[in-house]
């Protein structure tokens, strides 16, 4: 996994509540079964004009040029509900954003962008409201700045926010590193665990029966 | 004396192996599931890393998601692409060791219909999927909750997870549902009045009364609505329906472990006193048949009454709508009957006795789509299917079908379509469609009538 610590990069407001991740990747956009080509599909609902092809729409956000290059999102709440589609955030990662900053997430996505290099920062109405008219009015002079180690978000004018992340979602963010190694080193509590456990609720391992 | 606990912290204290740096917990997963649309990523994940499955016995899959729902079904799909999400799938499936339920095994159907059916998922077990749903199952007291594919990678090499422990909710559901009035319409009058947003984050237990009375098909389709309301997952505290409803299902406890089983089961309750983050009343006897009018569940009204003042523009044009619309008689143009929500033997009798002796309206497209292939057989020797097709709805085979669109079959252009399933997101069963999701009972009446309608005026 790519570790985040700082980025610095132009914005994209999408300030609306409940964005689902079929709003994300919608299903026909899933058209293999590894975890890229997934880019051209973000957002295609919204992205291509009538929801489909690939003629852009001109109003939607992302083509916008003076967002070109955009590496933060910005968006209302609970964004990423709906679907648990990992590829939503894979989308997302593969055209070049690496946060997400909004006023709720839900769950399963926050979980996936944990383990996948993508912040999910939550901050307050008031706060996303004043970031997105900044940048806004001049994306591209107004570029933000994340730094994940100390929660910060500041814009060039010196404002500042703060945002709260789970001790152990820094940890992986920050130092890219692979979960499925760190638990297998925990084997021996593992083992114990199930030693116990299958005296206990022999029900549940299926091998057994 | 130990302090009561809720069935939540039961079920999570049983499961914990180690608390780890950082504020999270590792736990022992009990059962993993898969489907072909978000399980071969994983599965091939695990490979690519020359890893295995800890426990191939506790994991299963099963093609649902992108499967042809005609009749005479192979690998072959209408969705663009679809065949190699099965093929890969079977394939990763095979060389795993996991038990895989194929296009046309006699078990196959919807992971949330199948996994209760087969006694997979167990009360006070901890289940999880990659499939938002996943919390349906928690109406079983089982700990259940959908994942991302990294996720069920981890649990599939690990046989555990590493979780943050989530806040605990209980929605207590006092009185009676009234006649023609169903779990589908409780959980959606939940989500109009909190929120889609309301249960983020909580294991939210679901008692009261009003549940307790519920069969487990209706306890399913209350907690499958869970995702909806942002929740972690659902429980259901097992009871005697429980029970009854497990025995003798192919993977329950078999002989002298059954008892043993039972026993322990029967501890799975919030104590009296037991306290939650966050406390829900809802009266189950106010409660109408619910109709959704925008493009969140939390957009949603009862069926006498009319689109708020509230309602914001965007999910208004979408949906072709106007503030002060009654959503009776709003004409449709498309009928589905399915989903992980409301596609089981119960929901299919309920809908088909309103369609006895009648058809639907000139022009609409409807279908009814088994949760299983053994749905479907009970269904047929009912003969539901009779009477769904002598009423003029397609009978298919089982499958997650066009409760959202993958690129293949789709409604018509435009189409206004009443649906079963759970999500009315803008462009979820195509680009432009404009979805209404309701009850089976309400989508039965509304395709007969050609027009959201009261299925209460089609009880005889």
């Amino acid at each position: 996994m790519r570790p985040l610590t700082t980025v610095t990069a132009v914005a994209v407001p999408l300030l609306r509540d409940n964005i689902d991740t079929d709003a994300i990747i919608p299903s026909r956009e899933m058209r293999t079964t590894g975890r890229s080509g997934l880019a051209d599909g973000l957002f295609a609902g919204w992205r291509y004009q009538g929801g489909e092809g690939r003629q852009p729409n001109p109003e939607f956000v992302l083509n916008q040029p003076r967002f070109a290059g955009a590496q933060i999102l910005l968006a209302g709440q609970n964004f990423g509900c709906g679907s648990s589609r990992e590829h939503a955030v894979w989308a997302l990662a593969e055209f070049g954003f690496r946060a997400v900053l909004a006023q709720s997430f839900a769950p399963i996505f926050y979980r996936n962008c944990i383990r996948n290099g993508m912040l999910p920062a939550v901050l307050g109405g008031a706060a996303l409201a004043q970031i997105a008219a900044t940048v806004e009015a001049n994306p591209v002079s107004e570029q933000i700045s994340i730094e994940v180690a100390s929660g910060t978000i500041s814009l060039p004018d010196g404002r500042q926010w703060h945002f709260e992340l789970e001790a152990a979602a820094k940890t992986m963010l920050m130092e890219g590193l692979d979960e499925i190694d760190l638990t297998l080193k925990l084997r021996s509590a593992i083992e114990a665990f199930a030693t116990r456990d299958r005296v206990e609720r022999p029900w549940i391992y299926l091998e057994d029966l | 004396m130990t302090p009561p606990r809720t069935l939540f912290a039961k079920i999570w204290e049983r499961h914990r192996i180690t608390d780890l740096p950082g504020g999270m917990t590792l736990m022992a997963i009990d059962r993993i599931f898969l489907h072909e649309r978000t399980g071969a990523v994983a599965l091939r994940g695990l490979q690519a890393a020359g890893r295995g499955v800890a426990d191939p016995a506790r994991a299963f899959c099963v093609m649902d998601h992108i499967v042809d729902t005609r009749p005479g079904r192979g690998d072959q799909t209408l969705m663009p692409g679809g065949q190699a999400f099965i093929t890969d799938t079977r394939a990763a499936a095979q060389s795993t060791g996991i038990t895989l339920f194929d296009v046309t095994d006699p078990d196959q159907g919807i992971v949330h219909v199948i996994s209760p059916e087969l006694g997979i998922v167990l009360p006070g077990a901890t289940l999880i999927a990659p499939d938002s749903h996943t919390c349906t199952q928690g109406a079983l007291g089982a700990f259940a909750w959908g994942i991302g594919s990294s996720e069920a990678e981890h649990a599939l090499a690990t046989g555990t997870l590493r979780v943050s422990q989530p806040r605990t909710m209980r929605v207590s559901f006092s009185g009676r549902l009234g006649a023609g009035v169903t779990p589908k319409d409780m959980a959606i009058a939940l989500i109009a009045r909190h929120g889609a947003a309301g249960g983020t984050g909580c294991a939210v237990e679901f008692a009261g009364d009003a549940v307790a009375s519920l069969d487990m098909e209706g306890r399913m389709t209350l907690c499958n609505m869970a995702a909806e309301f942002g929740a972690m997952s659902a429980l259901i505290a097992p009871d005697v329906t429980t029970i009854e409803y497990l025995k003798g299902r192919r993977y329950a406890p078999p002989g002298l472990l059954w008892g043993r089983a039972v026993k322990h089961w029967r501890s799975l309750v919030s104590d009296p006193g037991a306290t939650f983050e966050i406390e829900i009343a809802m009266d189950a006897g106010a409660i109408e048949p619910m109709v959704s009018w925008g493009t969140s569940p939390e957009h949603s009204v009862g069926i006498g009454e009319s689109i708020p003042a509230s309602a914001g523009e965007r999910a208004l044009t979408y949906m072709g709508v106007h503030k002060g619309r009654a959503l009776r008689g709003l004409p449709i143009n498309a009928a589905f009957i399915g989903s992980c929500t409301n596609s089981r033997l119960s929901d299919l009798r309920r809908a088909a006795a309103l369609l006895v002796g009648r058809r639907i309206a000139p022009g609409i497209t409807a279908l009814c789509v088994p949760g299983s292939t053994a749905v479907k057989r009970a269904a047929e020797a009912e003969g539901l299917d009779k009477v769904f097709t002598a009423a003029g709805f397609e009978w298919r085979e089982s499958g997650c079908s066009m409760c959202f669109f993958a690129g293949g079959e789709r409604f018509p252009a435009g189409a206004r379509v009443i649906s079963s399933t759970n999500r009315n997101f803008e462009g979820r069963q195509g680009p432009g469609i404009r979805t209404h999701i309701a009850s089976p009972e309400t989508v039965a009446a509304s395709a007969i009538a050609g027009a959201i309608a009261d299925p209460r005026e089609f009880v005889r």
